[in-house]
C-alpha cells in the first residue's frame, strides 16, 4: 500500500553518473531506517513467529518452553480466546465510530470555520492535543473515578431516574468503549484536520450551486474529498483500540467479563507464562487487522492516499 | 418570455433578472452601493469593472452565495432575495472553474442534473460535453485537462442545467490571449445557441466590448454607466468610463459660451468646442474629452474649417510602433501631452517634429470634472504596466 507512493520517484533505471549518485545518496538516508526497523522490528517479529509455535519442555518448570514447530497453539487459542477477539474488534469498531461522530464536526469547526481566525485555530489545536499533556493512564483512572458506584455521575443519573437503583457504568462495555473512543479522539481529530483545513471551500458554492442542499453536498462532495483524512483517523483510532488493553482492564474502565485481546495477551505473557500462546494470539490479531485494514483501505479506494 | 425559475425542471429561455437598490456592506466598506439593474431575458450582459468595485460580489448576490444587506433580487419576475443558492434558476461559471476533483468530467457535468431528479443525466451531461467538444474526455478527472478544456468543462457544467440566467465570474481570466479569444467566440455563439441569459463578469474591456449586447461599468459599488459597448466608448459620462474603457485625451475647462448646439470650453489660453448634446455639462467647470484614434496628425497647419478643432503646434515627444498604427505622444503648449493614434500609412513622425493636431468637433464629449483617479488603484492596468 504505501509502496506506491514511493514507485514514481526516480527508480534508478537511468544509468547515467548523477542519477547514480543521487540513488546512492538515498540508499545512505534511508540506512538509518532500515537498521532500526530491522532491528525493532523484523527481528523482534522473528522471534515472535518462533515463539508462537514452541512446546514445553517435558518435566520443565512453568514458563521454560523449547524451539518446535507446534502449530496447535493457534488453535488452542482461537478457541480459547475467540470470544475476547470477537469483543476487542466490535468495542475498537464502537469507538471509532464514536469517535469519527464526535471527531467530525469537531475538526470541522477548527479546519473550516475557524479559518479566518487563525489565533483562534490554533488555540483550539491546542485545546484537542491538550490532553497528551497527561499520562493516558491518569486520565483513564479519573475517568475511572469519575464513572464510578459513588461518583456523582451515577449519583445524578440515578436521581434523575435515569438508570436503576442497582446500575454500574465502570465494569461494563459502555465504560470500555467510552474509555476507548475519549483516548483515541486527538488521533481522529488531527488527520481530519489536516484534510478539512486544505478543503477548497469553492467546490462547497460549486456544489450550492447545482442545486445540492447542504445535506446532500457534504455527502457528495466533503465526505469524498476528506477521504483520506477519514481513512488515516479511523486507521489510527481503529488499530491501536483493537490492541488496547488499559481501558478494558479491571483496574481501569472494564472487569473480567470486558476483557480484549490485548488483557488476554498480557495475562498469558505476564501472569501465566504462557508466552506461545501469547505469541500466537498476537500475531491473529496484527494478520486480522492487515486484512481489515487492506480490505477498508481498498473498498475505499483510496490506496495511493496511504 | 416567462420562464420556469421553481429550480427544479429546465427553463425554456432566458428570464429577466432584476436588481433593486440593493446593497451589500462589510464592517468598514460597501461593495455594492444600493444598486437596480435590469437585464432583459436572453441578452449577453457585461459587468466591467477593475478589481475591487463590487462587480463579484454583485454576481455572488445574484447566485446567493452572499446574502445582501438591503434590497431585492428577482429573477423572471419571481422575489429570490429570501432563497438559498441551491434553490435558485441560476449556475455559476466560477473563475477558478471549481470542478470536483473526486469526479469524472462527466459525473461533474451531470452532477446538477443529479440533484434536480432530471430524468437521462448521462445523457444530457454528454450532449453538453459534445457542445464544448471535449465528449472524448468524459471519464477524465479534472487535473487531467488543460486550463482551456477545464473552463470548457465548467461551462457545461452550468449550460448543461439550462438555467434562466448564467452567471459567469471572469471564467476566461486564467487562460492565455490566443485560447481566450477562440473561447469568447464559442462562448458568444453557445449563449445565441441556447438563447439564456448571461451575465459576464470582467475586468478585460475588450472582452465586455467583444462578447456582450450590453456593459454597464462599474465603480466603487455603483454603476457609472450602461448601455451598448459602442454607446459607451463613443460618449462616456464620466471620467471613470473615459478612462477606464480605452483611453481618452481629457482637459479641464470652464464653459464660456454656448451657440448653434456648440459649448465653447476654455482651456487656459485655448478655445476647444463640444457638441451640447455630446455634454454632460452645460455650464462651468467642465471636463473635454476625444478619443486619441479620433485625431489626426498634420505636418503643417491645417486650414481651418467649420466643425473641425485644430490645436497646435506642439512637438512630438515619442512615437511608439504597433503594427496596424503608431501611438504618439504630443506635447502641446498649455494642453499638455495628447496621445494620438493613427493608422499606419507608412508615413511616420519622428520625435522632436513639430505637428498640428485636429479632430471633428463631433468626436469631442464632455463630462463632469472629477479627481483623477488612482490608475493603480486598477490592478488590471497596473499589471499591464509592470509587463509593459
Amino acid at each position: 500500500m504505501a509502496i506506491g507512493a514511493f514507485s514514481h520517484g526516480p527508480s534508478g533505471i537511468t544509468t547515467d553518473a548523477p542519477a547514480q549518485r543521487s540513488s546512492r545518496i538515498a540508499w545512505l538516508l534511508l540506512l538509518p531506517g532500515i537498521l532500526y526497523l530491522v532491528l525493532f522490528f523484523i527481528v523482534p517479529l522473528f522471534s515472535l513467529v518462533m515463539t508462537s509455535f514452541q512446546e514445553m519442555v517435558p518435566g520443565g518448570f512453568i514458563g521454560e518452553y523449547q524451539n518446535a514447530f507446534r502449530w496447535e497453539n493457534y488453535t488452542e487459542v482461537l478457541g480459547m480466546y475467540g470470544e475476547h477477539t470477537l469483543r476487542s474488534f466490535l468495542y475498537a469498531a464502537t469507538a471509532t465510530v464514536i469517535a469519527l461522530i464526535i471527531g467530525y464536526p469537531l475538526a470541522y469547526f477548527i479546519g473550516v470555520k475557524l479559518r479566518r481566525y487563525p489565533l483562534l485555530q490554533s488555540l483550539a489545536l491546542v485545546l484537542v492535543i491538550a490532553p497528551f499533556f497527561i499520562s493516558f493512564l491518569l486520565r483513564t483512572l479519573a475517568w475511572k473515578q469519575i464513572l464510578a458506584d459513588e461518583g456523582f455521575v451515577i449519583a445524578t443519573m440515578k436521581t434523575l431516574q435515569l438508570l436503576p437503583d442497582d446500575a454500574h457504568i465502570t465494569g461494563t462495555a459502555i465504560s470500555v468503549i467510552f474509555g476507548l473512543a475519549y483516548n483515541f479522539i486527538p488521533f481522529m481529530t488531527l488527520p481530519l484536520y489536516t484534510t478539512l483545513e486544505r478543503l477548497d471551500l469553492r467546490l462547497i458554492e460549486a456544489g450550492s450551486d447545482l442545486y445540492a442542499n447542504p445535506f446532500t453536498t457534504f455527502i457528495k462532495v466533503t465526505v469524498p474529498l476528506t477521504m483520506p483524512g477519514i481513512i488515516s483517523g479511523t486507521l489510527l483510532t481503529f488499530i491501536p483500540a483493537a490492541g488496547d488493553y488499559v481501558n478494558a482492564s479491571a483496574n481501569f474502565l472494564g472487569s473480567t467479563s470486558t476483557a480484549m485481546i490485548g488483557n488476554v495477551i498480557e495475562s498469558n505473557f505476564l501472569v501465566l507464562q504462557n508466552f506461545p500462546h501469547a505469541a500466537s494470539l498476537s500475531l491473529i490479531l496484527m494478520s486480522v487487522i492487515l486484512v481489515l485494514v487492506s480490505a477498508y483501505v481498498k473498498k475505499s479506494g483510496t490506496e495511493d492516499l496511504l | 418570455m416567462v420562464a420556469e425559475v421553481s429550480g427544479r425542471g429546465f427553463a425554456q429561455s432566458g428570464a429577466d433578472l432584476e436588481l433593486v437598490n440593493v446593497s451589500k456592506r462589510y464592517p468598514g466598506f460597501t461593495a455594492v452601493d444600493d444598486l437596480s439593474l435590469t437585464i432583459p431575458a436572453g441578452s449577453f450582459f457585461a459587468l466591467l469593472g477593475p478589481s475591487g468595485c463590487g462587480k463579484t460580489t454583485t454576481l455572488r448576490l445574484i447566485a446567493g452565495l452572499e446574502e445582501p444587506s438591503a434590497g431585492t433580487i428577482l429573477v423572471g419576475g419571481k422575489d429570490i432575495t429570501a432563497t438559498k443558492a441551491y434553490q435558485r434558476p441560476v449556475n455559476t461559471v466560477f473563475q477558478s472553474y471549481a470542478l470536483f476533483p473526486h469526479m469524472t468530467i462527466l459525473e461533474n457535468v451531470a452532477f446538477g442534473l443529479k440533484r434536480r431528479k432530471i430524468a437521462d443525466p448521462i445523457k444530457l451531461a454528454t450532449e453538453a460535453l459534445e457542445l464544448v467538444e471535449l465528449g472524448h474526455l468524459a471519464q477524465r478527472k479534472p487535473q487531467q485537462l488543460s486550463g482551456g478544456q477545464q473552463q470548457r468543462v465548467a461551462l457545461a457544467r452550468a449550460v448543461v442545467n439550462r438555467p434562466a440566467l448564467l452567471l459567469l465570474d471572469e471564467p476566461l481570466g486564467a487562460l492565455d490571449l490566443k485560447l481566450r479569444r477562440q473561447m469568447q467566440l464559442e462562448l458568444k455563439a453557445i449563449q445565441s445557441e441556447v438563447g439564456l441569459t448571461f451575465l459576464h463578469v470582467t475586468h478585460d474591456q475588450e472582452e465586455a466590448m467583444t462578447m456582450a449586447d450590453t456593459v454597464a461599468v462599474m465603480n466603487k459599488g455603483k454603476i457609472e454607466q450602461m448601455g451598448a459597448p459602442a454607446e459607451l466608448y463613443e460618449l462616456p459620462f464620466t471620467r471613470f468610463v473615459a478612462t477606464f474603457l480605452g483611453q481618452s485625451n481629457l482637459f479641464d475647462g470652464v464653459v464660456t459660451g454656448q451657440n448653434d448646439g456648440t459649448l465653447t470650453v476654455a482651456v487656459g489660453s485655448e478655445n476647444l468646442l463640444v457638441p451640447s448634446s455630446r455634454s454632460q455639462i452645460s455650464a462651468g467647470a467642465i471636463t473635454v474629452g476625444v478619443r486619441p484614434e479620433k485625431l489626426e496628425i498634420h505636418r503643417e497647419a491645417p486650414k481651418a474649417a467649420a466643425g473641425r478643432q485644430i490645436v497646435g503646434p506642439g512637438t512630438v515627444s515619442d512615437t511608439s510602433f504597433a503594427g496596424v498604427s503608431t501611438q504618439y505622444v504630443v506635447q502641446v503648449p498649455v494642453l499638455g501631452d495628447i496621445t494620438v493614434f493613427e493608422q499606419n500609412d507608412g508615413d511616420i513622425v519622428g520625435v522632436g517634429e513639430q505637428v498640428w493636431l485636429s479632430w471633428s468637433v463631433d468626436h469631442a464629449f464632455g463630462i463632469p470634472v472629477e479627481e483623477t483617479f488612482d490608475e493603480n488603484d486598477l490592478s488590471t492596468r497596473a499589471l499591464a504596466a509592470t509587463v509593459k
